[in-house]
């Protein structure tokens, strides 16, 4: 069993068991805020899917620019498994995102330039994977989902930046002067728990992605030579 | 090296310059002065004649004391405040359980003819201030203000 258990896997159990005590500590032990109420405990998925979701996006273009530079299928792979992990947080940050907006701004959606630039980054990235899917051949494939891979990045640091460069409803980044202190361990260990789960499943997903790959490139197996009377 | 390997490098290069350009553009351009999400009360007056009749977004300060509802409990009327101006302001809507004096708000609306402005969509602008419910909020106006982030472009 324990040579079956790959790193990858060590690095997803001790994120489930961090998300879990974080979990428990944001909901239970740490107080509610004090014009929010209990609603604000959302920012500890919130956040936490937000830093992940742009780190996964952050280790997309550098795989992407180690994919063209070397050639190899493995960041081709890699590239894959964030992109997919990426949207996925971005699409829970954008869900998690409007419910708490509704609780406290009054409304669902605004086009205010974090949401916009938040939603053009999940449109971009699942535009990225609608490409790779349409081309069949394995070398165009890598290059042209890599080079929009990296033109697509362009939005990530818009998304982190935009709301000290514009004005916007949403508000801009905390620090530990501006929460509570008893709210920023939950915060702290939901970020590092999101960020272990989502390595695990970039892992997992590019291990699935590289082997589908070289099966790609495998020759033909012969048809079973059917034995003739 | 192949020649199909060296052109991907170069265009690795090109990609990420094309990125970074673009990046630079957004960042430098100075994109924010034609593209206000909202206007203060001070930009507000300033406009004067030029912001009547068009749907604007107004965002300040709930002035403190001007929040007055009416008898039917519908008619809801406040004042918006950067520090420096105030602009008066009608609601046709419920607002949020959020809205307060000295909470920050977005309001999506028209200036009237008599300077008061009429909003049915308010949104309240929390800031990134998060406290337990037995902590003081010892901030004064200015620092409310400087939450809005008025200097933003």
């Amino acid at each position: 069993m324990i040579e079956r258990l790959k790193w990858h896997h060590f690095v997803g159990l001790l994120g489930l068991a961090i998300v879990v005590a974080g979990t428990w500590i944001g909901l239970f032990v740490a107080p509610a805020e004090r014009h929010m109420g209990d609603v604000m405990r959302i920012m500890y998925v919130h956040v936490p899917s937000a830093w992940s979701a742009l780190l996964c996006f952050t280790f997309v273009f550098v795989a992407a620019v180690a994919s063209l530079w070397t050639s190899r299928k493995r960041w081709d792979a890699y590239m894959t498994g964030g992109i997919e992990v990426g949207c996925v947080l971005t699409a829970l940050l954008l869900v998690q995102g409007s419910i708490w907006a509704r609780a406290t701004w009054g409304v669902w959606w605004d086009w205010d330039v974090r949401l916009t630039t938040s939603l053009v980054m999940l449109l971009l990235f699942c535009g990225v994977l609608a490409l790779r899917s349409f081309i069949e051949e394995a070398n165009r494939r890598a290059t042209w989902s890599a080079i929009a891979a990296i033109v697509a990045f362009v939005d990530v640091p818009l998304v982190y930046f935009c709301v000290r460069w514009w004005r916007s409803l949403h508000q801009i980044q905390s620090s530990p002067e501006t929460v509570n202190s008893a709210m920023v361990l939950p915060l702290r260990l939901n970020a590092v728990a999101f960020l272990l789960i989502a390595i695990w499943m970039i892992a997992i997903r590019a291990r699935i992605e590289l082997a589908r790959l070289q099966a790609e490139d495998a020759p033909e197996p012969e048809p079973l030579a059917i034995e003739e009377r | 090296m192949s020649n199909e390997s060296r052109s991907r490098k170069v265009l690795a290069i090109v990609a990420v310059l094309i990125a970074g350009g673009a990046l630079t553009f957004l960042a430098m351009g100075g994109i924010g002065e034609n593209l206000v999400y909202y206007w203060s009360p001070s930009e507000l007056k300033e406009a004067g004649e030029g912001a009547r009749g068009a749907t604007v977004r107004l965002g300040g300060l709930v002035a403190p004391g001007s929040i007055e509802r009416g008898d039917d409990g519908l008619a809801l009327r406040f004042a918006v405040t950067d520090g420096t101006e105030t602009v008066a302001v009608t609601a046709s809507t419920v607002p949020p359980a959020m809205f307060r004096e000295g909470i920050g708000v977005v309001l999506e609306g028209e200036l009237a003819g008599d300077g008061t402005f009429h909003t049915e969509r308010l949104m309240v602008k929390h800031d990134n201030e998060y406290r337990a419910p037995e902590e003081e909020d010892g901030r004064s106006m200015e620092d409310l203000v400087k939450s809005l982030q008025l200097e933003n472009g």
